[in-house]
C-alpha cells in the first residue's frame, strides 16, 4: 500500500497567546507506524487532539483515512481509534463491562458482540480479571484494556498518544509487541512517545516535535545518523595506551586527565567489531569498554541545540 | 430516548448500585435524619397543633430529594475530567446521551428515596387525608422538582473544574430544606431567616406538598412550586448543555 493514511499541511494551534503547534505537516503511509517524537510540552497531544477531531485546529487543513478532519467530522471518527495518554477506562465497571460498553455504542449485534469481547480478553491476556472492577487493576492492565476498547470497532487508524508512560519494563515490551501485531493486520498507527527508544524500536517514520514545529524527520537510521552522540568509551591504564589508541583512531576525542578516549560509532556489532579488531591490530590495551547511544536528549541536544530536561513545562491540553 | 442514552443509564445504574456511598447517601441518610427530627427533637418543636410526623414529611421528602445528589456532581465531573469523555466523543456517541443518562439515573434515584421517605413515615404513623388526586399532585410535583434539580445538578457537575470541588457545588442545594419550612414554620424563624426561608423555591414545593396530603390544596402556593421548578430545570439545562457543549 502506498496511500497517504494521514496528511496534514500547516496545522497551527494556539491557546490564547501561546503558540502549542506552529505549522506542522505530515504524511503517514497506511499500514505503518509512524512516531511523533518530543518532550513534554512539544505539543504531541495537541496534535493528536487536532487530527481526532477533538480540537479545532486554528489554520491549515488535514486529511485523516481520506476524510477532512474539520468538515468531515463524523467520517473521521468512524474510522479511527484513540487511547489517549490517560487510561480512559470506566473505573467502576469491570474489564468486561467496559469492552461491552464499547460493543453496545457501536451497536454489534448480540452474539458478535460476544465473540468480539472474548477475543479481545484472550489477546490481551485479560481473561483472568475480566469480571473485577477495573480499579483494582495495575497500570499495564488499565492500557492494555484501554487499547482493547479502542478496536472493539476494528478502525483503520488508532492514535496512541504516549502507550508507554509510566509503564514498566515488562509492560512496555507487551504494549510494542501488541503495536507491531496491529501493524500487521494492516493497521496505521500514529503513536506519540518521549522515548527514542520506542520510537526506533517501532516507527517506520519518526518526525522530531520541538515548541510546535517539526525538527527532523526520516526513518530511525536516516535520523540516528544525523544525530552525533552515539559513541565507544575506552578507558586506558597509562597516558602511553591511550597515545598509541588517540594515533590509530583518529577521530577519537581524548580526555587525558581521566584516560578516556571517546570514539564516534553507530554501535553496529559490525562497527564495534572493526574497532576492537583495529586494537588489537595494534597490539593496545583496553582496561574499559562502553557503548553509549543517543537518547532523547542527544536528539535535542544535536536538533535543537538545548537539552530536552530544559524544554517547557508540561501545558498540553487534554480536554478543552 | 436514543438507544446510547439508554447505554449510557445502564452504565451510570451499574456506578450507583456498585458506590455503596451514593447508596448510603442517597436513600438511608435521609431515612435517619428523618428520625432524628421525628423522634429526637420532633416534642420539641411547636407546628401549631398535629403530629410532627404529619407536618416533617414533606421537608424530609425535599431533604431526600437534595441529599443524594452531590453524587450525581462528583460522577457528571469525573466523566468530563477523565479520559471517558475524549473516548464517547471520538466514537460518536449521540450528542447529549451522557447527560441523559446521568439525569434519568439522578430522577430515578431520587425517586427512591422519595418512596423510602414515604414509606418509612407510614410505619411511623404518619396519617395524611390527601385523596387518590391528591397523592397523584404530589407525585407529579415531586418528579418536576426532581426533574430539576437533577438538570441543576448536572450543570454544576459540569461547571465544576475538578471532580474534589463538584461534590461541594451540590451543598447550598443541601441546605436549602434546612432554611424553608421543612422542619420548621418559617414564621418561626428569626428576622432574615424568616424572609429567606419565606420567599426561598423549596419553601412553596413543601407548602403545597403539604396541603396535598392534608387533603387541602394551596392552589397559590402550588402555582410558585411549579414555576420556582420550571425555572430550575429550564436554568439547569440551558446552563448544563451550554458547559458540555463547551467541554465536550
Amino acid at each position: 500500500m502506498t496511500s497517504s493514511a494521514i496528511t496534514a499541511s500547516g496545522l497551527k494551534k494556539a491557546y490564547h497567546d501561546k503558540v502549542v503547534l506552529d505549522g506542522i505537516d505530515l504524511d503517514v503511509r497506511a499500514g505503518t507506524i509512524f512516531s511523533l517524537l518530543g518532550p513534554n510540552g512539544a505539543g504531541k497531544t495537541t496534535t493528536v487532539n487536532v487530527l481526532t477531531t477533538l480540537l479545532k485546529m486554528d489554520s491549515g487543513t488535514a486529511r485523516v483515512a481520506g476524510y477532512d478532519v474539520a468538515t468531515e467530522t463524523r467520517k473521521v471518527r468512524s474510522a479511527i481509534g484513540v487511547t489517549g495518554q490517560f487510561a480512559s477506562v470506566d473505573e467502576l465497571l469491570t474489564g468486561r463491562e467496559n469492552l461491552q460498553l464499547m460493543v453496545d455504542l457501536h451497536h454489534l449485534k448480540g452474539g458478535e458482540g460476544k465473540t468480539v469481547v472474548e477475543h479481545l480478553l484472550r489477546r490481551f491476556d485479560l481473561a483472568e480479571s475480566a469480571d473485577k472492577q477495573t480499579s483494582t487493576y495495575s497500570g499495564g492492565m488499565r492500557r492494555k484494556l484501554d487499547l482493547a476498547m479502542t478496536l472493539v470497532s476494528r478502525p483503520q487508524i488508532i492514535f496512541l498518544d504516549e502507550p508507554t508512560t509510566g509503564l514498566d519494563p515488562r509492560s512496555r515490551r507487551t504494549m510494542w509487541n501488541i503495536v507491531r501485531e496491529l501493524v500487521a493486520d494492516g493497521m496505521t498507527i500514529f503513536l506519540t512517545t518521549q522515548y527514542l527508544d520506542e520510537a526506533d524500536q517501532l516507527a517506520d517514520k519518526i518526525a522530531v516535535l520541538d515548541q510546535g514545529r517539526l525538527v527532523a524527520e526520516g526513518t530511525p537510521e536516516q535520523l540516528k545518523r544525523q544525530i552525533p552522540g552515539g559513541h565507544v568509551q575506552l578507558r586506558f591504564a597509562g597516558a602511553a595506551q591511550l597515545g598509541a589508541a588517540l594515533r590509530v583512531l583518529t577521530d577519537a576525542t581524548p580526555d587525558e586527565e581521566s584516560l578516556l578516549l571517546r570514539v564516534p560509532s553507530d554501535g553496529s556489532v559490525k562497527a564495534l567489531h572493526a574497532l576492537l579488531d583495529r586494537l588489537a591490530e595494534y597490539a593496545i590495551d583496553v582496561e574499559e569498554f562502553t557503548v553509549q547511544m543517543p537518547d532523547l536528549d542527544d536528539v535535542f541536544l544535536s536538533l535543537t541545540g538545548r537539552s530536552s530536561a530544559t524544554a517547557e513545562p508540561k501545558t498540553e491540553v487534554i480536554t478543552k | 430516548m436514543s438507544s446510547d442514552s439508554a447505554i449510557m443509564l445502564r452504565r451510570n445504574f451499574k456506578h450507583t448500585v456498585r458506590n455503596p456511598v451514593t447508596v448510603f447517601n442517597a436513600i438511608f441518610m435521609p431515612i435517619i435524619m428523618m428520625l432524628m427530627f421525628v423522634y429526637v427533637f420532633g416534642a420539641a418543636f411547636d407546628v401549631g397543633g398535629g403530629d410532627y410526623i404529619d407536618y416533617a414529611t414533606p421537608g424530609m421528602l425535599m431533604l431526600a430529594i437534595v441529599y443524594g445528589l452531590s453524587a450525581t456532581a462528583v460522577s457528571v465531573s469525573s466523566d468530563m475530567t477523565k479520559g471517558i469523555i475524549n473516548r464517547f466523543k471520538v466514537m460518536d456517541v449521540s450528542r447529549g446521551a451522557v447527560l441523559t443518562g446521568h439525569v434519568v439515573s439522578t430522577v430515578v434515584r431520587t425517586a427512591g428515596a422519595a418512596a423510602a421517605i414515604i414509606g418509612v413515615a407510614f410505619l411511623f404513623g404518619f396519617s395524611p387525608s390527601g385523596s387518590f388526586l391528591d397523592w397523584l399532585a404530589v407525585v407529579g410535583l415531586l418528579l418536576l422538582v426532581i426533574l430539576a434539580v437533577s438538570w441543576l445538578t448536572v450543570a454544576f457537575g459540569l461547571a465544576a473544574k475538578t471532580v474534589e470541588s463538584a461534590g461541594f457545588f451540590a451543598v447550598p442545594l443541601i441546605m436549602l430544606p434546612f432554611f424553608s419550612s421543612a422542619i420548621v414554620p418559617a414564621d418561626k424563624m428569626g428576622p432574615g431567616i424568616r424572609e429567606f426561608a419565606t420567599y426561598q423555591p423549596f419553601t412553596p414545593i413543601i407548602e403545597s406538598i403539604r396541603g396535598f396530603l392534608a387533603g387541602a390544596p394551596d392552589t397559590g402556593q402550588t402555582l410558585a412550586a411549579i414555576a420556582w421548578s420550571l425555572g430550575i430545570a429550564v436554568v439547569g439545562y440551558v446552563w448544563a448543555r451550554s458547559k458540555f457543549d463547551k467541554r465536550a
